[in-house]
């Protein structure tokens, strides 16, 4: 079995292999093809035709660091979902009860921080 | 850069962006600019910038004969530059005296309620193309302008800048094929808004996106003097055409749509029954117009007497009105033209702040300004 | 139509022949497989490329269609060529780096996000041999090498020293793994009827009726999720043009640009490719050969997307976020717990009469899970006032402060 995985994921690196010369062969090519004129008006950043104000890396407040726990939580309890979603049938009753009841709290997380209102964008 | 307050809570310390909204940004509607000040997604300053399109129409006209102004006015709010056209000439009557017959009378105010609807129909379609909905209703909307140009374009030639009205009356009477051509778009046209309504007036998104936001009670809109379908979204039954009518505006039987909350979403239905109301006063002018002069006997070069005079109109963004002081000579005075789209911006500011990115774009499209108007 | 079946296998077969006749004997045989692996490499490469050029096309005269005009009608008969032009015309426009750019992570996006969706097509598979790799855990694969364009979105957007970028890119960390979750889980009812994350299993699986029957409502929740995942309307907040300019790619211009539409398109394909392998029984179907069977599936759901496109108004921020976490995921979970309960129940396959009936228990909990979904209500928020932001009203009109 290992041999047919490692001939499985040759084939995903060489696809990533070829996909990142296909994109490199593209901007090649436009090199070549393309004019080039600098002038400095063309570097200037785009605000609309305005020269732009202020710091450009500011710290944006975007009020998803909640967000970005809560995606943590889930995805990685989908990952421990997809496993068992294989074999529950083959491995008794136990099994499914126990994951029944990890959605179920999981579920309970999900009401809670609701409730608390943590998915409210403000 | 995570610091612990004396409260012992962990926050991160975040900026404020400055960002040109405008002037060269897709839904601006022209050569607007607003700097805006965002905390995250949250408007909390907004200050309007203008003056971008600025050609001195008020100047200009100073410069130029009675009737050759009448150009400069179609390049006001160039979406209805009948209304336009009709509000200057409308001053310029009263200053020099001139009763134009009733027929021309009619025929302006055909034309003015036509200029209402595809005014409103781009004002619509570009506020839904603001909400992201990808041009379809906008392209709808446009084929309905289109229709209405294309009757323009029977009578005075032009599609955009008509300068079709006339201190006296209106330039050339209407063709024969006018009147068939008319009476087919006003059998058309409900069955077109009910299209839009199908469409629109119960899209979920749609309400969701505007119903509650940005409310403007009537009385800060009488405050800031704001007119036209806004102040009517308000809850005020303002509308120039019954409170102080003009023209034949008296001889037709029409209501006006007024709004409940104020909000984005009542703006929206006001403009859409505006555009029902136009339709059947077209169809009551249609019926009643008599035949007759097109045009009053008055002199090309108009020599006013020494006075002044103002006269408005309820054109499609609101009271569009002239003052016009002449001095005996041929050209005016001094010519101050109160535009609506100038005037309604004023309650800007105090609308958006508060509200998120995506709503600045909403908020600032129901106001349906046009940029040739705010900058004259 | 046998002909028809055999076309491709009979082609492969004859340019192995051709190829082993015309090389000399000292060559060994592997030589041939390393030459016919590498064109199917390059098939596979190069197929995202021909179908996305078809999908512009057909995306632009549909919505033509919707809007009321015609669309492109001069490039060519029917403007079929306008994509070709397209592409021609970006291959030769001026690459633009503006001033203050981190040069690298500026370059090396566009890379970052095309080719993670080029690795999808190596999973998918196109009819009952015809795929390159057969990983068995294939569908998670997708998902998980997807994700990452999520990364190349920061990191054009972060890059491009531009407002505007900045708030797209942040738009898109907050929607794009918002919408994971719920995305992963309708995925989850699909592996629990299967019992596997084979793609080319799944499809067999589906070889007498197709899923969607007997998972309306992960397909529902399925298809939502993926419009957000691929900004599509109505969540296409990452790139609203009414609002954030062109978003993430506002400083992208030449091939640059073209490598982000492409990977946008490419991945609507493939994405489509796998709603169909999902739940429309992918490759199978009556009269066809299955590569074609898969791309009329193709087309059917991405003409989907650009009805939906034509139609809808853009959602708030706030709003994207509510649907997700306060309407999918929820639903998501119950769907899971459906499927599993029916699952464990009716060992032995499920019975035909279950559809109608989660036909009715899906639309029952849309419409419950409706109700409690509150678009509105969304207040405004208070902002403060003080000698602060005097300050920073009466900074000086016009003009930047440089």
């Amino acid at each position: 079995m290992p041999e047919q995985y490692s001939l499985e994921y040759t084939a995903v690196l060489i696809i990533t292999i070829a996909g990142i010369g296909m994109v490199l062969a593209a901007f090649f090519a436009s090199m070549i093809l393309a004019p080039r004129s600098k002038s400095e008006a063309k570097q200037i950043p785009y605000e609309c035709g305005i020269p732009p104000t202020g710091q450009f890396w500011a710290q944006l407040h975007l009020r998803y660091y909640i967000f970005a726990i809560l995606f943590l939580i889930f995805d990685i309890e989908a990952i421990f979902l997809f496993p068992w979603a294989i074999i529950f049938r083959s491995s008794g009753a136990v099994i499914f009860y126990e994951m029944v009841l990890f959605i179920a709290i999981l579920f309970f997380g999900l009401v809670y921080s609701w409730k608390k209102g943590a998915l409210r964008w403000r | 850069m995570v610091k612990t307050n004396g409260d012992a809570k962990l926050t991160l310390k975040t900026e404020e962006v400055m960002v040109n909204i405008g002037p060269q940004h897709p839904s601006t509607h022209g050569v607007f600019r607003m700097r805006v000040t965002f905390d995250g997604e949250v408007v909390t300053e907004l200050e309007p910038i203008f003056g971008y399109l600025h050609r001195g129409s008020e100047k200009l006209a100073e410069e130029r004969t009675y009737t050759q102004v009448i150009t400069l006015t179609d390049r006001l709010d160039y979406l209805a530059s009948m209304s336009n056209n009709l509000a200057y000439v409308l001053a310029a009557e009263k200053l020099a005296g001139i009763q134009p017959p009733e027929r021309a009378m009619y025929i302006r105010v055909i034309m003015a309620e036509l200029m209402r609807i595809a005014s409103h129909c781009m004002g619509l379609g570009f506020f839904i193309n603001d909400l992201g909905a990808l041009a379809t209703p906008l392209m709808y909307m446009f084929r309905e302008r289109e229709k209405i140009l294309d009757l323009f374009e029977l009578v005075c030639g032009a599609r955009i800048t008509f300068s079709y009205m006339r201190i006296g009356g209106v330039s050339g009477d209407l063709p024969e094929e006018f009147m068939p051509a008319l009476v087919k778009f006003i059998n058309e046209m409900p069955g077109y808004i009910d299209e839009y309504e199908a469409l629109l007036r119960e899209n979920e998104i749609l309400i969701s996106r505007t119903k509650d936001i940005a409310i403007l009670t009537a009385e800060k809109a009488i405050n800031a003097s704001v007119t036209g379908p806004m102040l009517r979204a308000s809850g005020v039954p303002w509308d120039l055409r019954k409170s102080d009518p003009y023209e034949v505006y008296d001889r037709f039987d029409f209501d006006i749509p007024v709004g409940s909350t104020g909000d984005t979403y009542d703006r929206f239905l006001v403009r859409l029954e505006e555009m029902r109301e136009s339709v059947l006063i077209v169809k009551q002018a249609m019926e009643q117009i008599p035949s007759g002069p097109f045009r009053a006997l008055a002199p090309a070069l108009i020599h006013p007497p020494v006075g002044e005079a103002y006269a408005h109109v309820e054109a499609p963004k609101g009271e569009l009105g002239f003052y016009l002081v002449s001095d005996n000579s041929i050209a005016p005075y001094r010519c101050k033209i109160r535009a609506p789209s100038f005037i309604n911006l004023t309650v800007l500011r105090d609308l958006i702040i508060g509200w998120k990115l995506a709503d600045l774009v909403v908020i600032f499209g129901s106001f349906d300004i046009n940029m040739g108007e705010v900058d004259r | 139509m046998d002909w028809f079946y055999e076309l491709w296998p009979k082609l492969g077969e004859a340019f192995r022949g051709w190829l082993e006749s015309a090389l000399p004997d000292s060559i060994e045989g592997w030589v041939i497989y390393l030459v016919l692996g590498l064109l199917s490499m390059l098939v596979i490469v190069n197929l995202p490329i021909v179908g996305v050029m078809a999908m512009i096309y057909m995306e632009r005269r549909l919505l033509g269609r919707f809007q009321n005009r015609l669309g492109p009608n001069r490039v060519g008969p029917f403007g079929i060529l306008q994509p070709v032009a397209d592409a021609i015309k970006i291959m030769t426009k001026e690459d633009i780096v503006p001033n203050g750019v981190d040069r690298i992570v500026f370059n090396i996006a566009p890379i970052v996000m095309l080719t993670p969706i080029l690795l999808m097509f190596a999973v998918i598979p196109y009819g009952g041999d015809t795929f390159l790799t057969n990983l068995n855990v294939g569908i998670l694969f997708i998902v998980a090498i997807t994700a990452v364009d999520t990364i190349a979105i920061f990191m054009a957007g972060w890059s491009s020293n531009n407002k505007y970028a900045l708030f797209g890119a942040m738009r898109a960390v907050a929607q794009l793994v918002s919408y994971e979750i719920p995305l992963l889980i309708a995925i989850l009812g699909v592996v629990v009827i299967t019992g596997t994350m084979n793609l080319n299993e799944i499809v067999a699986h589906q070889s007498s009726l197709p899923l969607i029957l007997f998972q309306p409502l992960g397909f529902v929740i399925f298809f939502v999720a993926i419009s957000a995942e691929l900004n599509r309307s109505p969540f296409d907040l990452l790139e609203a043009d009414s609002e954030i300019i062109a978003g993430f790619h506002t400083e992208y211009s030449g091939m640059k640009f073209g490598m982000f539409q492409l990977a946008e398109f490419a991945a609507l394909m493939g994405y489509s490719a796998v709603i169909a392998t999902l739940y429309l029984s992918g490759w199978e179907g009556p009269g066809l050969p299955g590569y074609l069977w898969l791309f009329v599936k193709v087309f059917f759901i991405f003409g989907i997307f650009v009805w939906t496109r034509a139609t809808l108004p853009r959602l708030r921020i706030d709003q994207v976020m509510a649907l997700a976490w306060k309407f999918l995921l929820p639903l998501s979970f119950l769907n899971v717990a459906i499927t599993a309960v029916e699952v464990v129940v009716w060992e032995n396959g499920l019975p035909e009469w279950l559809i109608p009936v989660n036909i009715v228990i899906g639309a029952g909990l849309v419409a419950i899970m409706h109700r409690g979904l509150n678009f509105q209500g969304q207040t405004r928020q208070v902002v403060p006032s003080g000698p602060e932001r005097l300050a920073a009203i009466n900074r000086p009109v016009g003009g930047g402060t440089e």
